[in-house]
């Protein structure tokens, strides 16, 4: 296998990940196969043996292989009648530009695999950065600003039931009541996109997710940056204003959609993810929330693993047509991996995986009809941020869907908005790091779609109910002593 | 004063512990993930202490302060004892994990050796408590207020610093000396680190009597520090040769292709 992909173009709102078996043409990341022959290690060439993730969190250090570092001057050109093709890439393809990568044949797959058993834990770290990153995002402002934790009355109409009830009772069943019609909304959306990719109706699923770029990048950047400017007093002026978010909007479209350095795409995704999960933090009702998150991750899994769920379909339909995957809101740290190259672009190694979460879609245009607007989910081209084309030899990138980062950022955000306790914020962060962590370690073991959020969520859920009804009042009062545990 | 005695608290708190993560865990993923499952462990023992003190906590006669102050020491106890198990079962999982990587790698050499583990783990363990102890004084210290304005210690603020960095450097030094005396099966060494722990932890019931907890306290810090240093393979000579820097092993493991 040379790549782990997320499930068709339905990435951005299913979690899973999928191995790509390998053979002329890979059905998710359209590369052309070609069997090479790389001897990369001393270890034996033996046949496929399926590995187990623990291993892949293990640097396997072969002796004959440097310690990885920083440049990729590997020794491997030595022994390797490496028969590397250039990717016959098409840039104009739009957004989905077809690389072709060297495959290494199927007796050199158990190498190919010792690689990726190298860089296993490397790619968890590139997932935990970028998570982490959001969901400071999110701390921050959630406790700086107090804009987001302000309850107005005011809900989205997907959760139109209110919790001002006076009893508990009542309060619960509207929160109940609220998810179902989320979840709903969530899985038409998700229907219905599926029919429009079986009747390939790209150009109106473009247009929608550009459409859902442009007001996050517009209008929840202006609105953010409103609430800032409010809580720090900071004097703005409408000019100054237009050209901050004007070229703040442009340069993301660019990035997100097109072309643009790694790093800057990377931020920018970070940032609209934050910018997400900070809207539904103030427009979702306490409990509603809760039991949302829940429910997501309940459905997320039902959806990836149930033979007919709507995730499962789209993933068979790609494969049948063997299409290229839409440009989706996935988060991309795409690495290059040159073989012969005396230096190293900005950006590291390849390793595929693809977690994209599915409640993203319909979450994120469910909000976005609730502000009046048309929808469209914001897509992100895969694998189009490398600009030198002409020295890459694989494209293989750790990557994650941004619903992902939202439902974190979410649970997180909600940890840090209740109360004054910094205990359960850290308690969910470490709570959704692990959970992170265990689904790429059975990622690793199944080798199969498998959904993203729910460890996480899970965990995420247990640590911040039990941190706050259990360990805050224990902590609290060593506090209040200055006892040390 | 309110941001001086933040940065100050923050940075003697964590000083260390943020020097030592970023200068030796942050390069290497593997010990990253392994620092963060630590913290984990350490965490799952603190909601199960919590757990049984909350409830009993509940059972109790909640008027009675000195109950409730006998029941505290009681959660700190069992708080101590079921943290120690916890390393212990982390371990015996690393162990597991090692030998099962070792296998399917076919490998000879284990990708991270079980001393690295034990500071890794030990530093995940300190984090955590740490982070848990202080950051909420932390947070408190940046906002208006008056330190003991009702008669207690004006150095509430840093001693809980000092207190917290002792704390993050002794668990670094009990999860060395605790995995080294697991593998080698000393059982002593291993009742010596929990006893320690339930010595510092008892200690800090005399606060804010700060003389009787925190010089006790650094005491044992030193004293564990050499222990660990010893166990994990120093020795004066050693340490010579690293200050001088003519340790050859070391300069040799650290050569950086170019």
């Amino acid at each position: 296998m040379h790549c782990w992909k997320s499930t068709g173009p339905w990435s951005w709102f299913v979690i899973t990940l999928l191995p790509c078996r390998g053979s002329d043409k890979c059905p998710l990341c359209r590369r052309v196969v070609i069997a090479v022959n790389i001897p990369l290690m001393n270890t034996s060439e033996s046949e496929e043996d399926s590995y187990n993730e623990r291993s892949a969190l293990v640097q396997a250090e072969s002796p004959t292989m440097p310690p990885y570092s920083q440049d990729t001057e590997l020794p491997r050109p030595v022994e390797a009648e490496a028969v590397r093709r250039r990717p016959t890439a098409d840039p104009g393809a739009s957004d989905r530009p077809d690389r072709a990568e060297a495959e290494r044949e199927s007796t050199a797959e158990s190498e190919d695999e010792e690689v990726t058993l190298k860089y296993g834990a490397k790619h968890v770290i590139m997932l935990f950065v970028p998570v982490t990153l959001c969901m400071v995002v999110v701390v921050a402002t959630i406790k700086s600003v107090s804009f987001y934790t302000e309850k107005t009355g005011q809900q989205l109409i997907y959760t139109p039931f209110t919790e001002d009830t006076t009893s508990v009772g009542q309060r619960l069943l509207n929160s109940v009541l609220n998810t179902i019609i989320m979840i709903s909304v969530i899985v038409v959306m998700t229907l219905f996109l599926v029919v429009l990719y079986k009747y390939r109706c790209y150009k109106f699923i473009h247009g929608w997710l550009i459409l859902s770029s442009l007001m996050l990048l517009f209008w929840f950047s202006f609105m953010y940056l409103g609430e800032v400017f409010k809580t720090y007093n900071v004097a703005m002026d409408y000019p100054t204003l237009v050209i901050i978010i004007w070229n703040f909007g442009a340069v993301g479209m660019v990035c997100i959609h097109w072309k643009g350095p790694l790093q800057l795409q990377q931020a920018y995704l970070i940032v609209i993810s934050a910018l997400m999960a900070l809207v539904f933090i103030k427009y979702l009702p306490e409990w509603s929330a809760w039991v949302i998150l829940g429910a997501i991750s309940v459905y997320d899994l039902v959806a990836v693993l149930c033979p007919k769920g709507p995730l499962r379909m789209l993933v068979e339909t790609a494969q049948e047509r063997n299409e290229p995957i839409f440009p989706a809101l996935i988060y991309s740290s795409a690495m290059i991996w040159m073989v012969g190259m005396a230096k190293l672009p900005t950006a590291a190694e390849p390793a595929d995986q693809d977690t994209d979460d599915e409640g993203q879609i319909s979450d994120r245009s469910d909000l976005e009809r609730s502000q009046g607007a048309p929808e469209g989910q914001v897509v992100t081209g895969r694998e189009q941020v490398f600009v030198p084309g002409e020295d890459q030899e694989e494209d293989r990138g750790v990557k994650l869907g941004l619903g992902d980062f939202i439902f974190y950022s979410v649970l997180v955000g909600k940890a840090a908005a209740t109360g004054e306790d910094w205990n359960t914020t850290l308690a969910c962060f470490v709570a959704i790091l692990i959970g992170l962590c265990l689904t790429l370690l059975l990622l690793a073991i199944f080798k199969k779609a498998l959904p993203a959020l729910p460890i996480s969520i899970t965990f995420g859920l247990i640590f911040y109910f039990s941190t706050d009804n259990l360990v805050r009042p224990f902590m609290d009062s060593l506090a209040a002593h200055q006892f040390y545990i | 004063m309110t941001t001086l005695v933040f940065f100050g608290c923050t940075f003697i708190a964590f000083g260390p512990a943020i020097a030592l993560f970023l200068f030796t865990i942050a390069r290497d993923p593997l010990r990253v993930i392994f620092l963060i499952a630590g913290a984990f462990f350490w965490l799952v023992s603190l909601l199960l202490s919590s757990l049984v003190w909350f409830i009993a906590v509940q059972i109790s006669n909640k008027d009675s302060a000195s109950q409730q102050k006998g029941l505290l020491i009681f959660g700190v106890v069992l708080s101590v004892l079921l943290q120690e198990t916890f390393r212990f079962g982390y371990y015996k999982l690393l162990k597991k994990a090692n030998e099962g990587l070792l296998a399917l790698s076919q490998e000879d050499t284990m990708p991270i050796s079980m001393r690295q583990l034990a500071y890794v783990s030990g530093l995940g363990f300190g984090f955590m408590s740490g982070a848990f102890s202080v950051v909420n004084i932390l947070a408190d210290s940046l906002g208006p207020g008056i330190v003991g304005i009702h008669g207690d210690s004006q150095h509430y603020f840093i001693s809980s610093a000092f207190m917290t960095l002792a704390i993050i450097l002794l668990h670094m030094f009990w999860g060395v000396v605790f995995f080294e005396a697991c593998e080698k099966q000393r059982w002593l060494s291993l009742a010596v680190v929990v006893t320690s722990h339930l010595l510092v932890s008892c200690l800090t019931f005399l606060n804010p009597q700060y003389e009787g907890s925190l010089i006790p306290a650094y005491l044992i810090v030193f004293l564990m520090g050499t222990w660990a240093f010893s166990s994990a393979g120093g020795s004066l000579r050693n340490l010579k040769l690293c200050l001088t820097c003519k340790d050859k092993d070391f300069l040799l493991a650290n050569h950086r292709p170019r």
